[in-house]
Order: C-alpha cells, then structure tokens, then sequence
C-alpha cells in the first residue's frame, strides 16, 4: 500500500478542510462584492433583469439614509411630465381630469385624436391607439427633456403624483424604468395602460430610438392581428433592453391599479370582510382606473383634504399645494 | 486515484461557492431585508385592530373601546389620543333587527371604531350583535318613539360613561375625530347640541336627523328632564323636528358646527351630490340650510363630520379615504389648530 489509512485518512480531512475552507472563502468574497456594487453601480440589477419584477416604494430606512438637505432637493427637483392620451369621445373624463389630478402634474399635456374646441390639446391627428401613443411619447421627448419622468394616462386613471414622486425618490432616470400595474400576457409582460405607465428618461430615450426601426417596432405593429397599444409597446421596449415592472409598497400590496376603488373594496368586502379598508388597497396608491367623472372629484377630495384630526404624518419628502386650484 | 493537493482544494472549494451564489442571486434577500423592519410595525398594529376581543369590552350591549385603534405605523398620533380622553363620545346607532347585517354589521366594522362607546339600539335585544330592544315596533311613524327611549335609557345607563352622545342612522358615516375637534371647544355641562342646522318649523332651527347629531350631556339631561316634567311629548313621529322642538323649550342651544372657516361639517347626503352635482342649487335646499349654502368644493370642510344615505360599500371606500389613503408628503393648504377652550377640559 502506498500510504497507510490513518496517513490517508488524515490527508483526506487536510484536504476538506482547505475545501471548506475555499468554500468560505468564495461565499465571503461574493457577499463583499454585492454589497459592494449595490452602493457603486445601483444598478447593475438590471443586467440580470429578468429576475427582479418589483420594484418597491422606498422604505422608511432608505430614506432616512440620504440627508436632509437632499431629500428637499428631491422633492423639488423630480418632475413628473403626464401624457394623457384622449378622444372627442372622452369629454366628460378630460373634464374631470384636468380639474382634478392633473393639476399636481409639473406639467400635463393632453393628446387628442383631433383638435377639440373646447380644450386644449396638442392634435396627433390619427384615432389609431397605437400612432397615437407613438406621436405623443415622441412629442413629449421632443419638448419635455427637463423632466425626467414620463406618466402616461388614460383619461379614465386616476393619479396621485405625490405618491408616483415618492416610488421614483431613489431611482434614477438615467436607468431604464417601465413600470406600472404589470401583466403577463404569454410570454410578454407589458404595463396596463389604463393604471397608468412610467418611463424614466432613459427609457423613453429608448423607445424613441427603435420607434423609426420598422423590422422591430412598425406603425402597423408587428401581428397580423392588432395588439392593444400597451402591448405594442412593451415589445418596442423589449427590443431596446427596457422590461416591465411592477410597482409595490412596503407591505407588498400593488401601487398601480387598473381597476376603481369601488371594484377594489368589493373584492375585499368578499375575501377579508373583518378589515376592508386595511387590505383592500395600497396607502401610497399612486392609480385606480374606472371612476365615473363625478368619482373623481370625490377621489380629489378623499385625498388632498378629507381626514381625521389630530394625526401628523413625519414625512420626508415636502410637496406644496397647486396655485390657482380650491379643491385640493 | 489521484490524490489532490491542499491547494488545489481550496481553489475548488472557492470556485464551487462562487458559482453558487451567483446562480442564486444575493441581492434579493438583501434588497428585502431593508423592507422587513417596515413590514414588522404596521403588522403589529394591524393584529389589534383586527382581531375585535382584544380591544373591545363588552359592556352589556354597549361596546367600550378599550384603546383608540391605531390604524397605521409611522405617524404622530398624540393630538389624537389627548381629544379621545378628553372629548368623550357615546355614538348610538338606530338600527332594526332586518338592517342588522345589512347595514349595521358594516358601521360595526368602520367608523363606530373610533367612538369612545358605542351602542346598537334596535326594537329587539340581541346579546351577540350586540343589540339593545328598545320596546318599540318597527317603522317611520315609531321613529320619535325610538329616540325618547335611547335617550332616556343613556340617561339611566350610560350618563357618567361619556361627555357627548352622537345619534345615527345606520346609513350614516360619521368621522369622530373630527366631531371631537368641534365638540373640544366646549364643556359637556353647557346644554347645547350639534348637527346639520337646518331652518323651517323652529325658531332656532334643528338639527337634520340622518347626518347625525350630537348632544352635551348638559343637552341629554334637559331632554329627560322636559320629559318629566311634561315640557315635551311625544308631539310628531319627524323625529328630528319634534326633537328640536323639546331643545328649545327646554333651552338647549342649536350650536354652530361649521369649521373655522365656515364650511359645512355634518352633511345630510353622500359627498359625490355635494363636490360634484348641482343639487346645492336647489332650492329646496337652500331654504332649508341655517347657514348660506356654498357651491363646489368649499361646500364641505376638509375635516368632515358626516354623510348621509351611504351605503355599505361606500363606508368602506369613506374608511379608505379618510383613514389609509393620503397624497405622501403633501401639505393641507387648511391646517386648524385646537380651539382655545380645549385647554379647560380634563381627561379621563
């Protein structure tokens, strides 16, 4: 025998020990690195994209991780650019919308499928959904580069833009971000168009980018069939790197909604009726889709000014009132 | 068979923990770990409200709040909880035995809550709602009947137990931090009450009985008091008209329950008539307003007292409104202090 079994056996633990020793070596220098480029790069979590869906509102501890001087310089500086995307057919919503929400947008911009006397709108003059959010998204990176943030509507949604500022607090815009209330759709997740779609600059810098490339992204779109407009573009963005996400708060509840508050508290009333108005919906919503125009004014109210006294909120971002607006 | 050296394991072990972790990818459990403190404290709070035994006494028919339910983590709640024992509310709800899961099981769960107490009054007892039989039959024509009773029974029963006693229908929506703030620039003895001030019939006007009122416990006592002494009677099943008439026999103030800056409180209808609709036009009900009606959004005061004819799934979306959701970090353009006569009152 070449060695002797205690001689043999001794080696074999020397070289498991080494083993396990390089085993916690590498889980180290793995944890180290991590964390290491989750402060550099924030973002390299994108490369492997496919496997983070979610993207939540800052928590309470991220916040009170940036100082306060740059938490008031964020409140300030992030602006919200709203695309809202209307027909003649639409009046009654248009109406409720640009005396409500639309207010607290830095600045809102309605796209019409035609010119309408009684509003004004910047005319794409087309009533095919797809042409008409392809103009409007190219009109807005045309005209609207300052503001680093696209929200694109329906006059049916609803939306509370403080809430949208503070999901978008510690993303950058520079990094590609589609987010919304996401569906999966076969093998294509794409953002209802109706709870509402976010892109960061550099997502619509994207999109802009593909949307002359026929081979990938045409005006008739890619089917045989014709693909919802919200679809079409979460191909179009697909080509360009750009993946959908779903937005959630803290405790996980969606922040987007495609669906009216009203169809929200029934589901509630059906699944939890011991605590409805707890888990029906999200704090921090940022939209709910199908209110009736006249709901909408309601909403305005239940926001921005109905509550209970005696409540103080310590909140770390500061947003002031509209000017020239009393029913908030 | 042939024998690695030490290194060469080590070089292996590393390699194989490397591969490792990145085909599971690390930042996921981290990245969440920053949300789990968060998630912790509203759960906390969420297990009190939700699970009823712990927080309620069961008090005979009467369900005493044992502690003010805190429905979020993350805000200054201390305004709140110094008002709540020091501006103490009895809310009692008039209710019938067929509304009882249609209507009152939903008042149950949302704003009665936030009552100091809170009874179900109804013509029948019913020790697991909880119900109290107020012996009476059921009907429009008994209504007046059914508020001499409760009044006459918190009277007897409950007089100590609270400062103010709120009455609604169980079609109302009451916020009660907000009637807390009205009622804290007075003193429960002074006999006075509050509501929807409305104009026909009495000289100093009543208050509208489906918005809800609420009398001082100085106003209750001179109600059983006229009672006694044969001042009032039983002189017309409208409720709110025959009530407002025993207040100002017996001298029982119909107070001011507009904000500071005059706007409207107590609402007889549900807020989307108000904001939205043209009915403030009506003439109807300006005649019937006290006050100077307001068209549009300054019809109705941010801190809101009630609405009327709300049905079960509109107090449900009024509970989201008014207590969950909120714009983050905006600031009121109205922001009210406590009135100056708060400082007077005691806690309890």
């Amino acid at each position: 025998m070449p060695h002797a079994p205690a001689e043999r056996v001794h080696k074999m633990y020397s070289e498991g020990g080494s083993f396990m020793k390089g085993m916690l070596l590498g889980g180290i220098f793995c944890i180290v690195a991590t964390l290491l480029s989750s402060f550099n790069f924030g973002h390299q979590q994108h490369t492997d994209h496919h496997n983070h869906h979610h993207v939540n509102a800052p928590s309470k501890e991220e916040l009170l991780r940036l100082p306060e001087h740059k938490r008031i310089e964020l409140s300030q500086n992030i602006r919200v650019y709203c695309v809202i995307l209307v027909e003649p057919k639409d009046l009654a919503y248009w109406a409720a919308v640009r005396e409500t929400w639309s207010k607290h947008c830095d600045k809102a911009e309605f796209y019409s499928s035609e010119e309408v006397k009684v509003f004004e709108s910047v005319s794409v003059e087309t009533k095919d959904p797809w042409i008409m959010l392809r103009k409007a998204l190219k009109h807005a990176f045309d005209n609207a580069k300052d503001h680093k943030w696209y929200f694109i509507a329906r006059p049916t949604t609803f939306a509370i833009i403080e809430n949208l500022k503070y999901l978008l607090l510690n993303k950058d815009p520079d990094q590609p971000f589609y987010l919304g209330h996401m569906v999966k759709s076969g093998d294509l997740e794409f953002i209802e168009l109706s709870g509402g779609i976010v892109l960061s600059s550099e997502a619509l810098k994207r999109l802009v980018g593909v949307l002359g490339d026929s081979s990938k992204c045409p005006e008739q779109g890619r089917m045989i069939w014709k693909l919802p407009e919200d679809k079409e573009l979460a191909v179009c963005l697909k080509y360009t790197g750009v993946f959908a996400e779903n937005a959630e708060d803290t405790e996980g509840k969606d922040i987007f909604n495609a669906k009216s508050v009203n169809s929200l508290i029934n589901e509630a009333m059906a699944q939890t009726p011991q605590e409805v108005a707890e888990s029906c919906c999200s704090d921090v919503a940022v939209t709910f889709n199908g209110h009736s125009p006249n709901n909408m004014h309601v909403m305005m109210f239940g926001v921005y000014r109905l509550r209970p006294f005696g409540h103080k909120f310590h909140d770390s971002l500061v947003f002031l009132p509209p000017k020239d607006s009393d029913n908030d | 068979m042939a024998m690695m050296s030490s290194g060469g394991a080590f070089f292996l072990g590393f390699i194989v923990s490397t591969c490792t972790f990145y085909l599971f990818p690390m930042e996921a459990p981290l990245y969440k770990n920053l949300h789990k403190l968060d998630m912790l404290v509203p759960s906390m709070n969420n297990l009190k409200v939700e699970n009823e035994s712990l927080n309620w006494k069961v008090g005979g028919p009467a369900l005493i709040n044992l502690e003010h339910p805190h429905l979020k983590a993350g805000k200054d709640s201390s305004v709140a909880d110094d008002i709540y024992n020091k501006v103490r509310i009895l809310c009692w709800v008039m209710t019938c035995p067929s509304n009882l899961e249609k209507k009152a099981r939903h008042i149950k769960a949302t704003w009665s809550r936030h009552c100091n107490t809170v009874i179900f009054m109804s013509s029948i007892d019913n020790p697991s709602f909880p119900t109290i039989g107020l012996n009476v039959t059921e009907g429009r024509d008994q209504l007046y009947w059914k508020t001499i009773r409760a009044l006459h029974y918190l009277e007897q029963h409950h007089l100590n137990e609270a400062d103010w006693f709120l009455k609604a229908d169980d079609d109302t929506f009451v916020i009660v931090e907000n009637l807390r703030w009205i009622l804290a620039n007075y003193t429960p003895e002074v006999p006075i009450y509050f509501g929807r001030r409305f104009r026909p019939f009495i000289r100093q006007g009543y208050m509208s009985g489906g918005a809800g009122y609420v009398l001082s416990k100085g106003a209750l006592q001179r109600f059983v008091e006229g009672f006694r002494t044969n001042v009032c009677s039983h002189t017309s099943s409208v409720e709110d008209v025959a009530l407002g008439q025993c207040m100002e026999k017996m001298g029982v103030q119909a107070g001011d329950s507009r904000d500071s800056l005059l706007r409207e409180t107590f609402h007889p209808v549900v807020p989307e008539i108000l904001l939205a609709g043209k009915f403030t036009r009506s003439l109807m009900y300006r005649i019937y307003c006290y006050y100077p009606t307001v068209e549009g959004p300054q019809c109705c005061s941010d801190l809101a007292v009630s609405f009327h004819y709300v049905s079960a799934e509109l107090m449900y979306i009024l509970e989201y409104y008014t207590h969950h959701l909120r714009a983050y970090g905006y600031q009121y353009r109205y922001n009210p202090r406590l009135p100056d006569n708060y400082t007077r009152l005691l806690a309890h």
